[in-house]
């Protein structure tokens, strides 16, 4: 599969719908100014969506409502990366309005018209241009509207905070709600209007008052495990001690005796429900059931061998020059591995669902990064139209690609439909991390080498599982190859090569593939004599690279000297999807324990035009926080197919006693469109930290993450021997 | 068996309990004659199995007293997500590993997922709700959204909780005194450098003269 096909759309759709055209779907809007919009690649996305129901040729819309408050209409989602207040700012700043007048109605189906979901950093990016040029065509409404009011021509007016106003006389003047009474207008916008030069703006680029600020801090914000309705019952569901353990025989007896419980067989689901959800919790362990052991034999020391055993044929990302001919070229030459491990996205809000139905239609409050494609799961399991199921997202407890998928939405809407009541499915800890789509463990062979000159003059690169974003050398490599054995997605299970599923994390792939390329750099640069900063300029020609790793270093105010230094400095850098960065860090490594605490992280980050600073800052603070995790501690353990891990207790994500000093330099680039900034940074973390901890201690480690018993282990011999080609990996037995 | 008293054990469930005093979050003390009225609730419906043992408890939450009848196993948190609809207050990890459902227990912080509602008889309990007085915000509930020091928001009310009992102890925390009293609330997204921004801004701001 393609590695970025974010959501592996399978064939799966709603029985026949009736079709909305534009001017249908519009019309249940009420009054006011409407501007419909197209984001993105709309064709490709009209492949998958057919059947929906939705009109194809607009997937988001503005209006200015009949009271003067302007409303954007989108399928995207808010789930802490800020784009509620981003893509605000980019409405406000062209329509010429104060941020607080404008609504952003998000991720609800019955009012938003189809997107494909929120992921991979692409909502700024791709949604922001369009939205601008919607913006402004609505402002060009106002003008005409307004030049018909005040019977004077279009040239003599001009917008401010949500007038038009002459422009020799601004006591005369009209605002966009007088302007929208009684109105109703649909313009659909076909032609590129022009937009405000960043030069002139005063709201996107500048701090900004966020719109879900006082709800998250009353706690009035709304989850779905918040939705409370008149009869609602709470579902617990029996699951499997391991993936691919088949249920033998279930005794429900002593379950039954409980008061008011209801338990619900439903081919392979039973499940039991409560008004209480604690009583609910206790009828699940009264439950007797016994499951055939997994088919699945595999656990963390057998992972690695396991994927390179049953990869696919290798296939060409990128190739360029001839590997020959640059092996011919070069002086020295290197071979190493690297293995990373899967990881849990661990979202603070575990997957959570409230289904309710009336008649033929159902209602649905889902913690999802993906409305849309819960509405077609959920209309085709219940063999209802799509339109006549509306999913409602209410704020999301994190996602990072975890929820892409709601397994649990279509567990509710079974239960809700068997029950004849409400129902809420809410995981515990325990399901998230069972039924969590992984980060894929992944395996990254690197040959290459350099010239007498110190030029990297091969390259060649083989990546089993890790996906391949981010695979493709940046560096200046005449002769280079990379190929893939196999993609970041995959459900799990018989006969995939994942004993459970695995799918997009924060950065996908990225994360493996930036930590191999750029351990590999610095391996490089020492056999080069050279220090890991003036290695990498003297191997790029890319000015946007260069330009990060200057301002990353002027920022750390250290020069590099050849590593190891002994002063646990450690530098990383990367190209996510168009944005740059440079990342730098310094490690302390207490050699006795085998802990490595990271003291301080630098980030330059050139993310294109930047519509709100603080916004990117926070994103870039929190990838490092977050990736802090998958470097030193963060590693699903499994065996037999069970899941070991089932709680924060042993599986430790960072604490706030780990946060390290951060620095971000948002390097400035307001010529080039905003790219994304909800990923980039943590790509760079497994590079930056391992380089680090060579700098310390002069022991590199080739596995992710770098935990103390392996750090005592590498040390133990001087060198790691998963670096080797010898693939047996010495890894922590599992307890 | 006299069948009338039968069905009404059968119907007389927790939520009709509550929904008898107005239902949501009831402020009025409960008298005694009322709960005498529940004792029946006390028994276990005949063939059915007595799945918990029951007590009756008085708490103090948000400054509005409540008296109810609560399970032998049932958890604070449980109490004031599904019968006191005090949401605020997050389930995440359910065992005291993450502190998204911290609240104040008469001024200490505790995880209310491990704490249990019979232990809570007669305490004083505040919540994310209870902060906010007369619709003005808490200090640290204003610093937290001057410092934008939350992302997705769901861990928010647990750090802010925590943050308020730290200050409340300790109104000049150093940097190692606010990593430490926060290091038992876990958020995945990363706020922790705006949170602990957040927390230093609101220490200030609480800073007698």
């Amino acid at each position: 599969m393609k590695d970025d096909e974010y959501i592996p759309f399978n064939e799966e759709k709603g029985t026949e719908s009736i079709k909305l055209d534009r001017r249908e779907f519009l019309k249940l809007l009420g009054g006011g100014i409407i501007i419909s919009f197209s984001v993105g690649d709309l064709f490709a996305l009209q492949q998958r969506r057919r059947g929906s129901g939705y009109p194809e040729d607009f997937n988001a819309y503005l209006r200015i409502g009949e009271d003067g408050r302007i409303s954007c209409f989108t399928g995207k989602i808010e789930m802490g990366q800020g784009i509620i207040t981003s893509l605000a700012q980019m409405l406000a700043e062209e329509l010429d309005v104060s941020l607080n007048k404008v609504d952003m109605v998000m991720g609800d189906t019955a009012l938003c018209p189809w997107d494909a979901g929120t992921f991979g950093s692409r909502s700024t990016k791709y949604f922001g241009p369009p939205l601008r040029q919607a913006a402004a065509e609505a402002r060009a409404v106002m003008i005409q509207l307004a030049a018909e009011h005040l019977r004077t021509s279009q040239e003599n007016l001009t917008a401010k905070d949500g007038m038009i106003l002459m422009r020799k006389n601004p006591e005369i003047k009209v605002s966009y709600a007088q302007l929208a009474k009684g109105k109703k207008i649909e313009r659909h916008l076909e032609k590129k209007p022009q937009i405000k030069h960043y030069s002139k703006h005063t709201i996107s680029g500048k701090p900004a008052d966020r719109s879900d600020g006082r709800q998250k801090v009353t706690g009035e914000a709304k989850f779905a495990g918040d939705i409370r309705l008149p009869g609602m019952l709470f579902a617990r569901i029996l699951r499997p001690p391991a993936h691919g353990a088949k249920l033998k025989n279930v005794d429900t007896s002593a379950a039954e005796r409980i008061k008011d419980i209801q338990i619900i067989r439903d081919n392979d689901m039973i499940a039991v429900l409560h008004r209480h959800r604690d009583v609910a919790d206790k009828a699940l362990g009264l439950i007797k059931a016994q499951f055939e052991p997994s088919t699945s034999k595999l656990d963390n020391t057998t992972i690695f061998n396991h994927l390179k055993d049953t990869a696919s044929d290798g296939s060409a990302v990128t190739e360029a020059g001839n590997l020959d001919a640059g092996k011919g070229l070069a002086s020295k030459t290197f071979e190493k591995a690297y293995f990373n491990h899967y990881v849990a996205h661990a979202p603070s809000e575990n997957h959570t669902a409230v289904v309710k139905i009336e008649g033929d239609k159902a209602t649905v409050w889902a913690s999802t990064q993906a409305p849309f494609r819960a509405q077609g799961e959920i209309a085709r399991v219940l063999g209802f139209p799509s339109q006549n199921v509306r999913v409602i997202t209410p704020f999301v407890g994190c996602g990072f690609g975890g929820k892409n998928q709601g397994p649990q939405i279509v567990e509710a809407a079974r239960l809700a439909k068997l029950s004849g009541k409400p129902v809420q499915v809410a995981w515990s800890r325990k399901e998230e991390f069972f039924y969590d789509t992984f980060r894929p463990a992944a395996v990254i062979e690197i040959k290459s080498g350099l010239s007498s000159s110190n030029q990297i003059v091969f390259w060649d690169y083989h990546n089993y599982f890790a996906g391949s974003r981010s695979s493709q050398p940046f560096y200046n490599i005449p002769h280079h190859r990379v190929l893939s054995y196999g993609g970041w997605g995959g459900r799990g299970g018989g006969g995939s090569v994942h004993p459970f599923g695995v799918g997009a994390w924060r950065g996908p792939g990225s994360n493996t593939n930036v930590f191999a390329i750029e351990s590999h750099i610095d391996v490089m640069a020492e056999a080069a004599g050279m220090d890991p900063l003036e290695f990498r300029l003297h191997n790029l020609t890319d000015d946007r690279m260069k330009r990060v790793l200057r301002a990353a270093a002027k920022k750390f105010g250290h020069s590099f000297s050849k590593a190891p230094s002994g002063k646990g400095y450690g530098i990383a850098c990367t190209d996510y999807l168009g944005t740059y960065l440079a990342t730098m860090a310094e490690v302390n490594v207490d050699k006795r324990t085998g802990e490595i605490r990271v003291d301080r992280v630098v980030c330059a980050q050139d993310t294109g035009e930047v519509i709100n600073p603080e916004g990117v800052r926070m994103q870039i603070e929190g990838c490092i926080t977050m990736g802090l995790g998958y470097c030193l501690t963060e590693e699903i353990r499994f065996k037999d197919g069970r899941i070991l891990d089932e709680n924060f207790d042993t599986y430790e994500i960072p604490r706030f006693s780990w946060l390290p000093k951060i620095e971000t330099v948002l390097v400035d680039n307001p010529e080039m469109p905003p790219q994304g900034c909800g990923e980039p940074a943590i790509t760079s973390m497994g590079a930056v930290i391992a380089n680090a901890v060579y700098d310390a201690i002069g022991v590199r480690l080739f596995v992710l993450p770098m935990t103390p018993a392996r750090l005592k282990e590498a040390l133990k011999k001087e060198q790691n021997v998963a670096g080797d080609k010898n693939r047996s990996i010495p890894l922590p037995t599992i307890s | 068996m006299a069948k009338p008293k039968k069905k009404k054990n059968q119907t007389f469930t927790r939520r009709d309990f509550l929904k008898g005093f107005g239902g949501g979050a009831i402020g009025a003390a409960v008298t005694p004659s009322l709960l005498a009225q529940d004792k029946s609730a006390l028994q276990t419906q005949e063939g059915k199995i007595p799945l918990f043992t029951k007590k009756q408890i008085a708490l103090t939450v948000n400054e509005k007293k409540f008296t109810l009848i609560v399970e032998s196993g049932e958890t604070l948190l449980h109490v004031l997500r599904e019968r006191l609809n005090l949401t605020g207050t997050k389930k995440t990890c359910g065992r005291g590993e993450c502190g998204g459902c911290t609240v104040l227990l008469n001024g200490k912080p505790v995880y209310s997922c491990m704490y249990l509602a019979v232990r809570a008889d007669n305490k004083n309990i505040t919540t994310i709700e209870g902060l906010a007085a007369d619709g003005k915000l808490h200090p640290v509930q204003q610093a937290f959204i001057d410092k934008d020091a939350y992302q997705c928001g769901f861990c928010t009310p647990g750090f802010i909780v925590s943050s308020v009992a730290l200050l409340n102890t300790n109104p000049n925390p150093s940097q190692e005194d606010i990593k430490k009293a926060l290091s038992g609330n876990l958020c995945r997204c990363g706020s922790y450098v705006k949170i602990y921004d957040a927390v230093s801004a609101a220490s200030k701001s609480t800073r007698r003269p």
